[in-house]
């Protein structure tokens, strides 16, 4: 083979590399589905889907007669844990995207990028530390509690975990309403408020919703900070003050004991399994509706 | 006093966003405050050169602290050849065709899967199925797997912006396709790259939910020596001191310093992707 066959060879082996590794992107989701898929398929030999998705107890036990696999205390959890989340994150987020975007001036803005990718890059198990540590006594002192492991420390914790992700996206959004649709707006007499309220959200409603369901992505996802901060209580929640377990919390506590290949083992992945779809559901969403805002623009 | 006839602009709603900016604004302040406050005084030169003594309520973090750092390597290693790899898929082979839409999709969802999950799969594929048990490597490419799509998304952006007459001009002196890339496209974009590479690890270091199950231990007795044994990590460390360990009050101040550790690794990580953006940018104006 002489110089300019192998460079040729090289070129096309390299290309075919390239889109190998592209390739693998797509096996590397596929396989985490098919893991999930296959090893909760095998608990659904063993255990009733029924009871799965109808109880609420979450009673693993190596005696299969007092076993019990419910999911519903676990999904009511993570639900409740990010809706709290949610009703905090949410306000606080589109109210700083506005403030940075309308509001704050040059300097300010210069200052306040910066702050919000440093929330951003603060690992979550920090952020559940201090949920122990700051978040759980200032609760517990606040509302009589004898500790302030529970929902709504959770939920504090989640919304400082989601608002980047919320303020950043829903900044972009509002950052990409053209020009000429506010200065309109003030043309025909509107002040500010009236130009935020009436023009410039609903041009980028779309991106802020977007936004939001990126942020519940995130929060429906997260393990540490819950795992830390929420007191891990095995019981139907009944409200924010009650210490819940959320399905990520549960995962984490219980697959580094359990062993392999048992029914309990089965359905973490089942359980984990159903984090999945959720958390895909709400990410193809965002994403979808990102993209018909884009369209419109 | 209002005056006659021309209009004021309600003052509240800028009140009203300002709060809401400042709210979040003391939210890290106060993270920052607490970390630093309370975990500086821990930070002394023996707690960061020591190994923890007497059932870790002494003694320093010094394991962890390598654990984290061979870890991340490890997880360089696996992610940033096959992330530049799809990368340079993406923005220099490929059409707009079905495959390309699909390797995208995974990408963008890849991004949105819970990094438990990530967690789970490390311990199917790399403990189990291919047998490395729990170790570096094992939780090292399951971290690589994690960071994977965003490697992909930062190296995408650096390979954009470069311009493509200098493609053009490789292809002109009768550079293959891979030749120009390799001489000319990558060298062009690798700050850019570095940039979006140390991002995505100093992500990648502060994850503790994928190395729950994947390699990271309580303790062990010496530094980590080789990639297939078990391994301390930071911030399972600092989770095991602060809610794990038997005598917690105890041993709040070195969870305190694992924290500040931790956080301040994180940071100099992002300060180095901050400095060479900004070196970046000077070179292309």
């Amino acid at each position: 083979m002489n110089r300019n066959q192998l460079r040729i060879a090289t070129n096309t082996g390299f290309g075919y590399l390239f889109q190998f590794t592209g390739l693998f992107c797509i096996a590397v989701l596929l396989g985490i589905l098919a893991m999930l898929m296959y090893n909760a398929t095998a608990f659904f030999f063993e255990a009733s889907p029924i009871d799965f998705i109808t109880q609420t107890q979450w009673n693993p036990n190596n005696n299969p007669l007092k076993a019990s696999y419910g999911l519903l205390s676990l999904l009511a959890s993570t639900l409740l844990v990010t809706l709290g989340a949610m009703v905090l994150a949410i306000p606080l987020g589109i109210g700083t995207a506005l403030f940075m975007s309308e509001y704050a001036g040059g300097w300010l803005k210069h200052w306040l990028k910066p702050a919000i990718e440093i929330l951003a890059a603060i690992p979550s198990v920090v952020i559940g530390f201090i949920g122990i540590v700051a978040v759980a006594p200032a609760l517990a002192w606040m509302f009589g509690l004898n500790n302030g492991l529970n929902a709504l420390n959770g939920a504090i914790l989640l919304a400082i975990m989601a608002l980047p992700t919320i303020i950043t996206v829903s900044e972009d959004a509002i950052h990409a309403v053209p020009s000429t649709l506010k200065e309109a707006s003030y043309a025909l007499g509107a002040d500010r408020w009236t130009t935020i309220r009436k023009v410039i959200v609903p041009a980028a409603y779309p991106g802020i919703i977007a936004a939001v369901m990126l942020g519940i992505g995130r929060a429906i996802g997260e393990t540490m900070t819950v795992l830390m901060a929420t007191g891990n209580a095995l019981a139907f929640p009944g409200g924010f003050f009650d210490s819940i377990r959320t399905i990520t919390a549960t995962i984490a506590i219980e697959m580094g004991e359990v062993p392999f290949r048992t029914t309990h083992y089965y359905g973490l992945f089942a359980i984990a399994f159903v984090l999945f779809m959720i958390t895909m559901v709400v990410n193809i969403m965002a994403e979808s509706i990102a993209n018909r805002a884009r369209k419109f623009q | 006093m209002k005056t006659k006839g021309v209009y004021q602009e309600p003052q509240w709603p800028m009140l009203l966003v300002l709060s809401c900016a400042t709210i979040v604004f003391i939210m890290l302040i106060a993270i920052l405050g607490i970390v630093f406050f309370k975990g500086l005084p821990a930070i002394t030169f023996e707690f960061l050169t020591s190994f923890p003594t007497h059932g870790m309520t002494q003694g320093g973090i010094l394991p962890a602290i390598v654990g984290t750092v061979m870890l991340t390597l490890i997880t360089a290693v696996f992610s940033i050849p096959l992330g530049v790899g799809c990368a340079v898929y993406l923005n220099e082979y490929a059409q707009n065709t079905r495959t390309t839409r699909l390797i995208r999709a995974a990408i963008r969802n890849l991004a949105g899967v819970p990094s438990i999950i990530f967690g789970l799969f490390g311990l199917a594929l790399f403990v189990e199925a291919l047998d490395f048990g729990t170790s570096l490597y094992a939780a090292g490419f399951t971290l690589g797997l994690l960071s994977l799509p965003y490697t992909i998304t930062t190296t995408e952006e650096a390979l954009k912006v470069i311009p493509e007459g200098l493609r053009e001009g490789a292809l002109a002196l009768g550079a293959t396709k891979y030749e120009s890339i390799r001489d000319v496209v990558i060298p062009a974009a690798v700050p850019g790259i570095a940039t979006g590479a140390v991002l995505s690890l100093s992500r990648a270091a502060g994850e503790t939910a994928p190395i729950l199950f994947t390699g990271a231990v309580f303790y062990i007795t010496g530094l980590p020596g080789h990639p297939g044994e078990e391994f301390m990590a930071l911030p399972y460390h600092l989770y095991i001191l602060s809610t794990q360990h038997q005598s917690i009050e105890a041993v709040r101040p070195l969870a305190f310093g694992t924290a500040v550790v931790l956080v301040v690794l994180v940071f100099l990580m992002n300060l180095a992707a901050i400095i060479l953006r900004n070196k970046f940018r000077n070179k292309l104006k």
